[in-house]
């Protein structure tokens, strides 16, 4: 049996656990029945009036939210309190470059560091370590989540943000940080570069939580390697909070899923129906206990596999595994959601036809992002720097709605591949599932 | 006094200047000039022929991306110095050239260079360019050569 950081809750017996889901599932749909216009009429569109929802068995009667719904409701119109008790937002790209804000009260910000603390613990931290979060910081969930989690646990924690790899490295070193917190892409890089420049001694890291994007067991095993560290998974989405929705604990198989904050659901992505353990579905969560921004039945795209067995860490939280692939054609490169539309939705506002193709492989742990654009008459000139500069505008547009680098590729027109007919708009050459 | 060349874009891969070339010369166009500039994806071909609408036809109709405009076309003596003698002058009268190449015409004592100058420069680099004794070639000549 491992440490825990709330073993009250995290080892709450089935039974318990899912009376107190019901109390706070009734206690949820209630509240945002009376304070969200957009859930009402949700709600009344399928019939279901709060009375209806007496416990968790059901919660099958309860309307599905999807990312089209963040959208319609944006920015304001699923918040569920004032806003004058929010105290923070963060966000992530939509489908059509609309952005998700989610919105957080303190005791949301409160209950979410709670999370991360869980799993921070779970990796085996204590308030003796030093943890550096090597996720950026900023309307990115990664920085500040295991940052509160980190300081609620009480660890010496290092907000350095992403990038700059040799400050990354000095820290790490001169302060004897313990744990590590990055993306898995991140922390493979890092590792190479330590062993390149012949630190790997000098180092005192002990456990890593890399999250925010797929990994692999294979990639998880050249990390633990390279850094001489155990590499832990952790599991989570700004609609819900953050990371933390789900941890990894000593055990290593599978995610725990906060279930005192979190209701999971599989379901048939084409049916909508709720199918059961350990079969592959579409993940579903809903808030319990999100004040400003709960969400009930939200589809996460991400298809997944539940696991009720007893865990040898003495964790009654049901286990999820690694997402093993997305039911959307929503892509995550180097942390970031990209959604082929968004592209789309760039070239036609530089007033270019939307044929495109999305190039995404993984060369030494890091996600390459490559465009293929076919030239237009209009984009083309017998001068080269005229070239070079409808290129870099678009590169830019890019950037902006996207928000992660691309580099884009000018090919012939009628030269992207086309299977019957259609478009091949996305070449994933990643293995991640 | 300004001359018509063809620019195409090609794709930086095997066959892909063949696939324009084979194109043109099916169509009985001759190519009195040939220049590329290319980056590691694609290159721009840039052509003088005998025939420049005719080209522009073929390459659409071929689902190529290309453009016709306008260059300027000076002529020297094909002896040494005389490049140096058109760059001396185009430097000195701040005209600036984007890109150039240089030609042979069979039977010819002349060497030609194509220079590539902003569209609203054009006339004040034809002035110039003649004003300096240098000689300045217009399509017709450039059909003839």
């Amino acid at each position: 049996m491992g440490k825990f950081y709330d073993e009250e809750m995290e080892t709450l017996p089935a039974d318990k656990l899912r009376a107190l889901q019901s109390e706070r599932l009734v206690k949820q749909v209630k509240r945002v029945w009376d304070n969200v216009p957009y859930y009402r009429k949700k709600m009344e569109a399928k019939g279901v009036t709060p009375d209806d929802i007496k416990g968790i068995e059901d919660l099958h009667k309860l309307p599905f939210m999807t990312k089209d719904d963040l959208r319609d409701a944006y920015p304001y119109g699923l918040l569920a309190c004032d806003r004058k008790d929010v105290v923070r937002i963060h966000s992530t790209s939509g489908t059509t470059g609309k952005r998700v804000v989610a919105f957080y009260t303190q005791n949301d910000i409160d209950l979410w560091d709670n999370c991360c603390a869980r799993a921070l613990t779970a990796a085996g931290a204590d308030e003796g370590d030093i943890v550096q979060v090597s996720y950026g910081y900023g309307l990115f969930t990664g920085g500040m989540g295991l940052h509160g989690g980190s300081t609620k646990l009480g660890c010496m924690t290092v907000p350095i943000s992403s990038g700059n790899t040799e400050r990354q490295i000095q820290f790490m070193t001169d302060l004897e940080a313990s744990i590590l917190c990055c993306t898995p892409s991140y922390a493979a890089y890092l590792a190479e570069s330590i062993n390149e420049q012949g630190m790997r001694d000098k180092i005192k890291l002990k456990a890593g939580i890399f999250g925010a994007e797929a990994w692999t067991e294979e990639m998880r095993a050249d990390i633990e390697k390279k850094l001489g560290i155990k590499a832990y998974d952790i599991y989570g989405l700004t609609e819900l909070s953050g990371p933390g929705v789900a941890y990894e604990c000593e055990a290593q198989k599978g995610m725990h899923i906060n279930e005192d904050h979190f209701i999971a659901e599989i379901i048939n992505p084409k049916t909508q129906e709720v199918i059961p353990d350990n079969e592959k579905g579409e993940l579903v969560f809903t808030s319990l206990t999100k004040e400003a921004f709960p969400l009930l039945r939200y589809r996460t795209k991400d298809l997944c596999v539940l696991n009720r067995e007893k865990c040898s860490c003495g964790r009654t939280f049901v286990r999820m595994h690694k997402p093993m692939g997305r039911s959307d054609d929503m892509l995550i490169i180097r942390g970031v959601n990209v959604f082929p539309s968004q592209i789309e939705t760039v070239l036609l506002k530089e007033g270019m036809p939307p044929n495109y193709q999305i190039i995404v492989d993984r060369v030494n742990n890091t996600d390459t992002f490559d465009i293929n654009v076919e030239m237009t008459e209009d984009m083309f000139s017998d001068r080269m720097s005229k070239i070079s500069e409808k290129e870099g505008h678009l590169m830019a547009a890019l950037k902006t709605m996207l928000g992660i680098q691309a580099k884009v590729h000018l090919v012939a027109p009628k030269t992207i591949e086309r299977s019957e007919g259609k478009a091949v708009r996305v070449i994933d050459k990643r293995k991640l599932y | 006094m300004a001359v018509k060349q063809i620019s195409v874009f090609i794709e930086n891969r095997v066959g892909g200047l063949a696939e324009v070339t084979d194109a043109l010369g099916s169509a009985n166009i001759n190519i009195r000039a040939l220049s590329i500039s290319e980056t590691s994806d694609f290159g721009i071909l840039r052509l003088i022929v005998d025939d420049v609408n005719k080209a522009a036809k073929v390459m659409r109709e071929g689902g190529f991306i290309c453009q016709v405009t306008d260059v300027l076309a000076v002529a020297g003596e094909d002896k040494p110095g005389s490049i140096a003698k058109i760059i001396s002058a185009l430097t000195k009268g701040n005209v600036d050239m984007e890109y150039a190449y240089a030609f042979f015409a069979k039977n010819e004592d002349l060497a030609y260079m194509i220079v590539r100058v902003d569209d609203e420069e054009m006339d004040r680099a034809v002035r110039y360019l003649k004003d300096n004794g240098i000689q300045v070639v217009d399509e017709e000549d450039v059909m003839n050569l």
